[in-house]
C-alpha cells in the first residue's frame, strides 16, 4: 500500500510517498537521499542506522517509514550549522575517532542526543550510552574520548 | 629524526567527509535505472542439486532475469587476492565458478536473480525451488581426510595441499637428549571479520561496452585481473571504482560478489545491477579465519633454554581454496621466526578442504592462530620450570640484530626488548606476576603478556609493486593518485604526510581522492599484507622527490640561481641558507603551465619494486580478574607496546592498536562462528555472533618504540594487521597467573573456562 507521510527532515518539511512496508531507513536513503544513514544489518543489532526521532536516538531499520508521519528527523546531514561541525563532529575530528566511517553517523546521532541533555556523564555512562552501536575498526577507545569532549564543549 | 609532517598528529583527509555524512560508499552511489540482484544460496552444506525450478520466481511481477548454473560458462577462477603470478605452478587455486550445482558450504551459489528492486529479487530468489541429493558433511579437517571420503573437489582428496619446514637440525634426537619435553594441543575456532558494511558491488557497461564494477574492494586491481579470468575476456574490458569502503580486515581481499554482479548485469543486457548482501549472507557466503588445530612440542633444558620445537598444524579451509594453502603456510613461517635463538624447528601443515564456509584472509593472516599456540606454550614451559614468563622469552629471542634463514627476511628484535622492559613497568610486571600465584577464592587476579613478530608486506614470497602519480596544480597544491586502498586504515592520509615531508607542500595542499579507480589510478596490489605504508609509501617517497626535484629546476631557472642553493618549505621556494622566501609554488606553479616559452606541468609518475621487508614487532600486557563461579573474565587493563619503526601518524596508530586490541579482545573471549552437525548456522547474524561492544572493553592502550627501518619510508615498517595477534594469548596467560589452568582453546568464553575449571578440580 503507498502512502503520503509528511516529516520535518533537518529542519525542512517534506512530503514522500512510501510503501507501507518500508523502514525509515529505506525511505531516508532511497527517496531523501540521506545516506549517512547506513545499513549494517537491517534488524536493530549494529546501530548503523540510527537517526533522532523527535530527539530521540532511534534504529531506523527497526522503525516503520509509517510511524514517522509527523515527526521531527534528524540526521547527520543536518548537523552542520552554517558550515560549523556540531560539537560531537568536531570533537570526534580533533580526537581522530574515525576509520571506515561506517558507523560514525550512529554514534554521532547518539553523541549529539546525549549532548543535548545538557548533563554530565562519567565515563561509563558514555559506554552504556553508546553500547547499542558495532564498531569493528576502532575498539571504541577514541569514540568514547571524543564523545567526552563534545560533551565538555561549549 | 626530526619531521616537519611526518610523526605528527596531522587530520585525517576523508574525517570530515565521513562525520558530516558526505563520504559516499558503494551503496550510495547508485546508478539511474538500477536493478537489484538477489542470489539463490545452498540450504545444506554438501549436495548436488538434484533439479531446480525457477518459474515460479520468473512470474513474480518485476522480476527481470532468472540466472542459474545451466545458463553459464562454467569457468573456474580463484577468487583470492594475491597477485598474479608469470609462474604456473604459484598460481592460486581456480575452483570457483560463479553458479554451481555442486554446492560445498551453506550459502553457496547456485542461481541469481534480477528485478525492479531490492524486495521482489530477494522475494523470488525464495521462490526458486531446488532440489538436493545430499552428500556427507565434514565439519572438521579429519573428517574429511578420512579414508574414502567424498571429494568436495574431484580429486582434491580434501587436501588443499600439505608440506613440512625445517630449519636447524633434527629435532627428533633432539628431544630424545633434551631435559624436559612438553607438547600440548590447540585448539582454535572459526571467526568473521564483520566490517559494518556489508559485500556489495553493482556492474554495469558503459558506453564502450565496457564492463564497470563499483565494489567496496581492498583489491581493486585483483578484481581487475580476477573477472578478466572469470569471463575469459581481457583485462582491459573491465574497469572497477572503489569508493570509501566501510572496514573490509581481509574479507574485501577475496573477489567474491564481483563476478556474480558481473554476470547478472551482463545476462541483462548490460544493465546496472546491484547486489549488497545481507548481514546473514555475510556472515556464511564471505571468509572466515581458519578453524585451526595445532600440535606444538618443546624440548627444552631446566634454565629454560627452548632446543627444538616442532608445529603440526591442520588448517580448515572450508569449501574452496581462497587463499590455498598460504596462511597455513604463513602460520609455519611465523613459528620460525619471532623466537630465533630457538634454531630447530619443524613443521608440518596441511590445509583442507571441508564443509564450513570458505575460510580466506582475515588481520594478520594465520598468526593470530599460530602466537596463540606459540605464546601460550611459553607460559607453559614457564610454569614448568617456574620461570618468569617474560624472562622465558627473553632467553629465547636474539640478541642480535640477523638474517633468518628460513624467510632470507632481515631482522631485529631490539625494539620488542625495549617494548618488553616498557611494559612490564606500566604493568608493574614483576611485583603482580609472582603475587597471583596460588590465589584462592572466587574472584582471582592475573598478568598475562605475549609477543609478535609480523612481516612488512609481502616479500619475498610475492611481487611486491605499488604506483604513485602525482601533479602540481596550478596553485602548488599537489594532487596524488595512487592504487594503494584507502579502507579505513588511514593509508591516504599517511601517504599525504609523506608527499608534503619530501617536498616542503604543506599537508593541507597535498590533495587525494579515497576513490580507487582502474582507469586512472596506477597499478598497486591493495590493501592488504601490512603492505602499504612500507611498500607504497616507497613508492610515495620516489615519486615526491621527484617533484621536489623538478620545482628546484624551474625555481632556479625562474630565479636564475642554482637549484642547489634552495630549498622548498610552507609552501614557497626559500634560500636554503638564509631560509627566506624567495617564491610561492603558487606562482611557480601558475608559470609552469603557462609560460610561453617553457610551459610544462610538473608531473609524474613511478611505479616501484620493492625487495625488501621490515620485522616489525610487539608485545601486549594485561590484566584480569576471574570469576571462577561464572567463568567470567573481566579485563582490567591492556595495552600494546609496538615497534613499527617511525610511526607517521601517532592519531592513526592509535586508532590501529585499539582496533586490533578489540578484534583480540572478542577472539579472546567471545567471538565463535556455531554450526549444527549439518552443516547449517547457528549464529549468523550480529545478534547471537557476539561481537565486542563498549561495555565490553576497559580503555585500551597504545604505545609505541620507535626504531628506524632502514629500508622503510622516514624508517617506517608496517602495523595494522598485527595489532590483532598478542592479545589472545597474552589473555590465556593471564588467566594462567590467576587461576594455574591452562586454557589452550579459543575462545575462552563462560562455558570454555568452565569446563576447564572443573576439568581442573576448581570448581
Ligand atoms: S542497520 Fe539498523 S541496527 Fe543495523
Ligand atoms: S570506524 Fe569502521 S566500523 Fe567504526
Amino acid at each position: 500500500m503507498l502512502k503520503q507521510i509528511n516529516i520535518t527532515l533537518n529542519g525542512v518539511e517534506r512530503s514522500v510517498e512510501i510503501d507501507e512496508r518500508e523502514s525509515l531507513l529505506e525511505v531516508l536513503r532511497d527517496k531523501l537521499y540521506m545516506t549517512s544513514v547506513k545499513h549494517g544489518c537491517g534488524v536493530g543489532e549494529c546501530g548503523a542506522c540510527a537517526v533522532l526521532i523527535d530527539g530521540v536516538a532511534i534504529d531506523s531499520c527497526i522503525y516503520l517509514a509509517t510511524w514517522a508521519d509527523g515527526k521531527e528527523i534528524r540526521t547527520v546531514e543536518g548537523f552542520e550549522q552554517d558550515g560549523e561541525l556540531n560539537a560531537m563532529q568536531e570533537a570526534f575530528v580533533e580526537e581522530g575517532a574515525v576509520q571506515c566511517g561506517f558507523c560514525i553517523p550512529g554514534f554521532l546521532v547518539s553523541a549529539t542526543e546525549l549532548k543535548e541533555t545538557n548533563k554530565s556523564y562519567t565515563r561509563d555512562e558514555v559506554r552504556k550510552a553508546l553500547s547499542g552501536h558495532l564498531c569493528r575498526c576502532t575498539g571504541y577507545q577514541k569514540i568514547v574520548e571524543a564523545t567526552e569532549k563534545g560533551l565538555e564543549k561549549e | 629524526m626530526s619531521f616537519k609532517c611526518v610523526n605528527q598528529r596531522v587530520i585525517r583527509k576523508d574525517i570530515v567527509a565521513k562525520v558530516t555524512g558526505r563520504a559516499r560508499y558503494t551503496a550510495d552511489r547508485t546508478e539511474r535505472e538500477m536493478l537489484y540482484g538477489a542470489l539463490v544460496r545452498s540450504k545444506v552444506a554438501h549436495g548436488y542439486v538434484k533439479s531446480i525450478d525457477t518459474s515460479k520466481a520468473e512470474q513474480l511481477p518485476g522480476v527481470i532475469k532468472v540466472v542459474t548454473y545451466d545458463d553459464l560458462k562454467a569457468i573456474k577462477f580463484p577468487t583470492c587476492g594475491h597477485p598474479h603470478s608469470v609462474i604456473v605452478e604459484k598460481r592460486d587455486i581456480a575452483d570457483k565458478t560463479v553458479f554451481t550445482n555442486h554446492v560445498r558450504h551453506f550459502g553457496d551459489e547456485i542461481a541469481g536473480v534480477v528485478a525492479v528492486d531490492s524486495y521482489t529479487a530477494r522475494k523470488a530468489a525464495e521462490l526458486v525451488e531446488v532440489e538436493y541429493e545430499k552428500l556427507p558433511v565434514y565439519l572438521e579437517s579429519e573428517e574429511a581426510l578420512q579414508e574414502g571420503a567424498k571429494e568436495i573437489h574431484d580429486g582434491s582428496k580434501n587436501i588443499v595441499k600439505e608440506d613440512e619446514y625445517e630449519l636447524g637440525s633434527d629435532v627428533e634426537p633432539i628431544f630424545e637428549s633434551a631435559d624436559y619435553v612438553l607438547e600440548e594441543d590447540y585448539d582454535i575456532s572459526p571467526v568473521k571479520h564483520c566490517h559494518l558494511e556489508n559485500q556489495i558491488a553493482y556492474a554495469y557497461q558503459d558506453a564502450e561496452q565496457r564492463i564497470v564494477v563499483v565494489s567496496a574492494t581492498q583489491i581493486p586491481h585483483i578484481v581487475r585481473r580476477i573477472l578478466s579470468q572469470a569471463f575469459e575476456l581481457p583485462y582491459s574490458k573491465f574497469r572497477i571504482i572503489k569508493p570509501y569502503v566501510g572496514g573490509g580486515f581481509g574479507n574485501k581481499q577475496d573477489v567474491v560478489v564481483e563476478p556474480q554482479v558481473v554476470a547478472l548485469s551482463l545476462a541483462v543486457g548490460g544493465k546496472p545491477v546491484l547486489i549488497e548482501y545481507s548481514r546473514e549472507e555475510q556472515m556464511v557466503a564471505t571468509r572466515t579465519r581458519h578453524a585451526v588445530k595445532i600440535s606444538l612440542k618443546s624440548g627444552f633444558n631446566k634454565d629454560g633454554e627452548i632446543l627444538a620445537q616442532k608445529a603440526v598444524i591442520v588448517s580448515n579451509g572450508g569449501g574452496y581454496a581462497a587463499h590455498g594453502h598460504a596462511i597455513t603456510e604463513t602460520m609455519a613461517g611465523n613459528f620460525m621466526q619471532t623466537y630465533m635463538s630457538i634454531k630447530n624447528f619443524k613443521s608440518e601443515q596441511i590445509t583442507t578442504y571441508t564443509n564450513l564456509p570458505v575460510a580466506g584472509a582475515m588481520r594478520a593472516y594465520g598468526v593470530p592462530q599460530i602466537s596463540f599456540a606459540v605464546e601460550s606454550h611459553l607460559d607453559s614451559i614457564a610454569g614448568m620450570l617456574q620461570l618468569d614468563p617474560a624472562a622465558l622469552r627473553d632467553i629465547n629471542m636474539t640478541e642480535d640484530d640477523l638474517n633468518n634463514e628460513f624467510t632470507g627476511v632481515d631482522y631485529s628484535i631490539k625494539g620488542l626488548k625495549e617494548a618488553i622492559e616498557r611494559g612490564k613497568e606500566r604493568i608493574s610486571w614483576n611485583e603482580k606476576q609472582k603475587a597471583y600465584q596460588g590465589q584462592i577464592g572466587e574472584k582471582r587476579k592475573g598478568v598475562g603478556m605475549a609477543c609478535f613478530t609480523f612481516d612488512s608486506g609481502t616479500w619475498p614470497y610475492y611481487p611486491e609493486l605499488a604506483g604513485a602519480n602525482i601533479t602540481m596544480n596550478q596553485d602548488g597544491h599537489l594532487y596524488m593518485h595512487l592504487g594503494a586502498v584507502e579502507i579505513g586504515q588511514g593509508s591516504d592520509t599517511v601517504f599525504c604526510q609523506m608527499a608534503a615531508e619530501t617536498t616542503g607542500v604543506s599537508y593541507d595542499n597535498v590533495h587525494i581522492n579515497s576513490l580507487t579507480d582502474t582507469d586512472y589510478s596506477p597499478f598497486d596490489t591493495g590493501a592488504y599484507g601490512t603492505r602499504q605504508t612500507y611498500i607504497t609509501g616507497q613508492a610515495v617517497v620516489k615519486a615526491a622527490e621527484i617533484i621536489y626535484g623538478k620545482i628546484l629546476e624551474k625555481a632556479a631557472n625562474l630565479l636564475d640561481v642554482g637549484s642547489e642553493k634552495l630549498d622548498v618549505a610552507d609552501d614557497y621556494v626559500i634560500d636554503k641558507a638564509s631560509k627566506r622566501q624567495l617564491m610561492s609554488l603558487a606562482d611557480l606553479a601558475l608559470n609552469t603551465y603557462y609560460n610561453e616559452e617553457s610551459g610544462e606541468v610538473i608531473t609524474c609518475s613511478v611505479s616501484n619494486q620493492v625487495k625488501s621487508n621490515s620485522i616489525n614487532t610487539g608485545v601486549c600486557f594485561t590484566e584480569v580478574e576471574v570469576d571462577i563461579t561464572t567463568g567470567k573474565v573481566d579485563i582490567l587493563d591492556i595495552f600494546n607496546i609496538h615497534d613499527c619503526g617511525t610511526v607517521i601518524n601517532p592519531d592513526t596508530a592509535e586508532g590501529q592498536v585499539h582496533g586490533g586490541i578489540s578484534m583480540g579482545i572478542g577472539y579472546a573471549l567471545m567471538e565463535t562462528m556455531l554450526f549444527n552437525k549439518d552443516g547449517l548456522p547457528l549464529n549468523d547474524n550480529l545478534l547471537d555472533y557476539k561481537l565486542p561492544t563498549t561495555l565490553d572493553h576497559p580503555d585500551l592502550g597504545a604505545d609505541f618504540v620507535e626504531t628506524y627501518s632502514e629500508t622503510g619510508p622516514f624508517g617506517a615498517k608496517g602495523l595494522s594487521e598485527p595489532t590483532t595477534v598478542p592479545t589472545a594469548p597474552a589473555i590465556r596467560n593471564a588467566i594462567l597467573n590467576a587461576t594455574g589452568v591452562k586454557v589452550n582453546s579459543l575462545p575462552m568464553n563462560p562455558q570454555c573456562l568452565f569446563e576447564n575449571f572443573k576439568d581442573a578440580g576448581l570448581i
